[in-house]
């Protein structure tokens, strides 16, 4: 991935915008109970995944859009969008190809494009892969490595039919279908996303990462993702996410569900790049995601890192619910706005076991005429004795047609509790990059020292085969707005 | 080392400097004075090749490896590279960035242009420290980030810090003395006096005379609308302070 985004460097543009020309299984636009039913039908879902898909679907339609978020966009046709979208591979197309001599040479010459090499003689060591495409996943790397191990790791459509027991146990119990309308319109449509099992006492091998594709036009991606690590486990996991440029704007709304019991640790890095529209602000996608993670066992961990580079307009509050007594929640961001992407994003601390403790670095870069905003909650309840808080939020603007805000919520209902928030505006300008070439320093290198500078705490906590990339990927937009 | 021709530049439409000319040899140190708005900071910016200003004519040219190269056709950072250093009037607040990364990166781009050996993390290490004991500097200036939340003094010696560490052969300071007190000025000029060299040369712009009682000038030169108007030696400074400009500009006009 490192390789693809240097050679790019001196072209701005966005170098994951092309169109793959596939032979997909579609469903026409719309949504209905009955598109609900057969998406189930497509998907051969067990009864319990229906049963769940219609019960949101009902509850989805009794509720409205949220309008609270800092962002402006014009009413989403959700009739407008096809909800199911697959490369077509076995002649039944139902639960995406079996091996690789199934996939489309047209698909593998895309992740190719990509950096992300599907073969498995020339994948990345040391991290798996999962990669999925508008709807389905269509391939998993190192299973063996990961099975011996006793890992599981492969599309949510297999272990709903491998392994119904677990999914059954956790699906909508960290995130309920009523959470919220993207989640209750995710719940009734989710066609796949990522499985990881931990078991018992299991330090993951690998690292494992999933590579989510849009490709489809007028295709909405409501990928659904669940983690759990049983105790004393641990995970690192790390997601990508790219689309093609398209002047019509497309909608993807996940869902992210991770859950970790006694001593059990979950790292989830994001680099999220979806196309972010061009500098009108024609085209992108909307990114409307819920994800949140249960500390539920004593000791447990749940670390988020995000890197925002990309979409149109973002809609996203990893959180972490501190269950568990000692239980400890980490939110780590840095959301890049460009031309007229729109970031509302932060994160939300639910304190409840005694000696909890959360922190939260956010750090925003808004630059030319886009939007971006930190919303972020933290909530000790009188339950959680002696919890612990540290919030950062600091914010970069880049030229003088920006606009960053910082929106930090405390509710706190325990006397012994400890809570921290320090927020920090930052403007740099075209001065800033001119005295550091008058030393010598050419605009590559300037931005590069700007970003490092602002955001070490946050690349400190990126995996490294990933730091590289969302670097290099950050740089490069930075660095066509201060230039 | 430096010609500068019949130099003529405008920022914002507006034509500052008008036909100036100045000639710096190496070993040299000259003084730039003048009333406000004479076209002092502009002379310096043009020199470092600020963008928001236009040469609509004239020359910069300025000697690399024995030949002498057009200044206007390099960006910024060549010319820096070059060897040509611009102490500002205002140092920009650079959040997040250590003085030490910063100066790391400009020390390293610098070498890496001349041929030289770019330095290692514990090179330059021992590199800033020394420059701090030369400057008589706090070494806890190295770990602050690039001037935020320095005070006015501090930021004048944290430009004279980078200079000592850049080794530039012609420095230009722009109103380094301006908001000093008597202490700042003196450590300040002490600084600089350390880094003088038979093969480098200092052009003061300055709106006072003090500095020169430290940083004693070879030439002292009168900008007047956009032209040196007069060129004497460091007793001219003197007249200045003495009489003010109204003498000189009456000479001129007449």
């Amino acid at each position: 991935m490192a390789e693809i985004v240097k050679e790019n460097l001196t072209d701005r543009e966005y170098k994951y915008g092309f169109e793959t020309i596939i032979e997909t299984d579609q469903f026409p636009m719309g949504l209905s109970e009955d598109v609900v039913n057969k998406i189930a039908d497509k998907r051969n879902d067990p009864q319990f995944v229906r049963d769940f898909r219609l019960k949101a679907y009902r509850h989805w339609l009794t509720l409205k859009e949220p309008t609270w978020a800092d962002v402006r966009y014009p009413k989403i046709d959700f009739q407008g969008i096809r909800y199911y979208s697959a490369p077509k591979s076995k002649p039944d197309g139902a639960t995406g190809p079996a091996s690789l001599a199934d996939i489309d040479p047209e698909l593998i010459e895309t992740f190719n494009k990509l950096g992300i090499p599907l073969g498995e003689q020339k994948r990345l060591t040391g991290v798996a892969i999962d990669v999925v495409f508008d709807s389905v996943s269509v391939g998993t790397s190192h299973q063996e490595e990961l099975a011996a191990a006793g890992v599981i790791f492969c599309s949510l459509t297999e272990a709903i039919q491998k392994h119904p027991e677990i999914v059954e146990k956790h699906l909508g119990k960290i995130v309920p279908y009523k959470d919220n309308y993207y989640a209750a319109l995710n719940s009734a449509v989710f066609t796949d996303g990522s499985f990881v099992y931990i078991p018992k006492g299991v330090r993951c091998p690998l690292d494992l990462s999933t590579y989510f594709r849009i490709n489809a036009k007028e295709t909405g991606q409501f990928e659904r993702t669940l983690i759990v690590a049983e105790a004393g486990s641990y995970v690192s996991y790390l997601e990508g996410c790219t689309a093609p440029m398209r002047d019509e704007n497309q909608l993807h709304a996940a869902v992210v569900e991770l859950i970790t019991f006694d001593d059990a640790e979950i790292k989830y890095s994001t680099v999220q790049n979806w196309y972010s529209g061009d500098k009108d602000g024609r085209g992108g996608i909307y990114n409307f995601v819920t994800k949140r993670g249960l500390c539920q066992g004593t000791n447990s961990k749940i670390s988020w890192t995000q890197v925002e580079s990309g979409s149109s307009i973002t809609w996203k509050y990893p959180s972490v619910i501190l269950q568990g007594d000692n239980s400890s929640g980490e939110f780590y961001s840095v959301a890049l706005t460009n031309h007229r992407m729109q970031a509302d994003t932060g994160t939300k601390m639910v304190h409840i076991g005694k000696n909890t403790s959360s922190r939260i670095i956010s750090k925003g870069i808004s630059c030319d005429q886009s939007r971006n905003t930190y919303r972020g909650q933290v909530k000790i309840l009188p339950s959680a004795e002696s919890a612990r808080n540290y919030s950062q939020c600091d914010s970069m603007l880049v030229g003088d047609q920006c606009t960053a805000n910082t929106h930090p919520y405390l509710e706190v209902k325990n006397k012994s509790a400890i809570v921290e928030h320090e927020a920090t505006t930052s403007k740099i300008s075209g001065d800033h990059i001119f005295y550091m070439k008058s030393r010598g320093v050419d605009e590559e290198g300037a931005v590069s020292l700007l970003l490092h500078g602002f955001c070490k705490e946050v690349f400190k906590t990126l995996p490294l085969e990933f730091s590289i990339e969302a670097v290099k990927l950050l740089e490069m937009k930075l660095e066509g707005s201060v230039g | 080392m430096l010609e500068i021709k019949n130099l003529h530049a405008a920022v914002d439409g507006k034509e500052i400097l008008s036909g100036l000319n100045l000639k710096v040899n190496a070993g040299e140190v000259h003084a730039i004075m003048g009333p406000n708005g004479s076209g002092k900071s502009t002379l310096s910016k043009v020199l470092a090749g600020h963008p928001d200003y236009t040469v609509s004519s004239g020359h910069i040219e300025f000697e690399v490896n024995l030949r002498m190269k057009n200044v206007l056709d390099m960006a910024p950072e060549e010319r820096a590279r070059n060897g040509i250093f611009l102490a500002f009037q205002y140092p920009v607040e650079i959040p997040g960035v250590p003085n030490s990364a910063f100066l790391k990166a400009s020390y390293n781009a610098i070498c890496k242009h001349q041929g030289a050996k770019e330095a290692t993390d514990e090179m330059f290490g021992r590199i800033l420290i020394e420059k701090c004991k030369l400057l008589n500097m706090d070494e806890k200036f190295i770990d602050r980030e690039v001037n935020v939340a320095f005070s006015g003094g501090e930021k004048k010696r944290n430009e004279i810090l980078q200079m000592a560490v850049i080794q530039p052969r012609l420095a230009f300071l722009d109103e380094t003395d301006s908001g000093l007190d008597v202490d700042s000025l003196r450590i300040v000029a002490e600084g600089v006096n350390k880094l003088r060299k038979k093969d480098n040369a200092i052009v003061l712009v300055t709106h006072y005379q003090r500095i020169l009682n430290y940083i004693v000038p070879d030439f002292v030169h009168v900008l007047y609308k956009g032209r040196i108007i007069k060129t004497g030696g460091k007793e001219l400074a003197l007249q200045i302070e003495a009489n003010g400009y109204d003498q000189i500009l009456k000479e001129f006009q007449n």
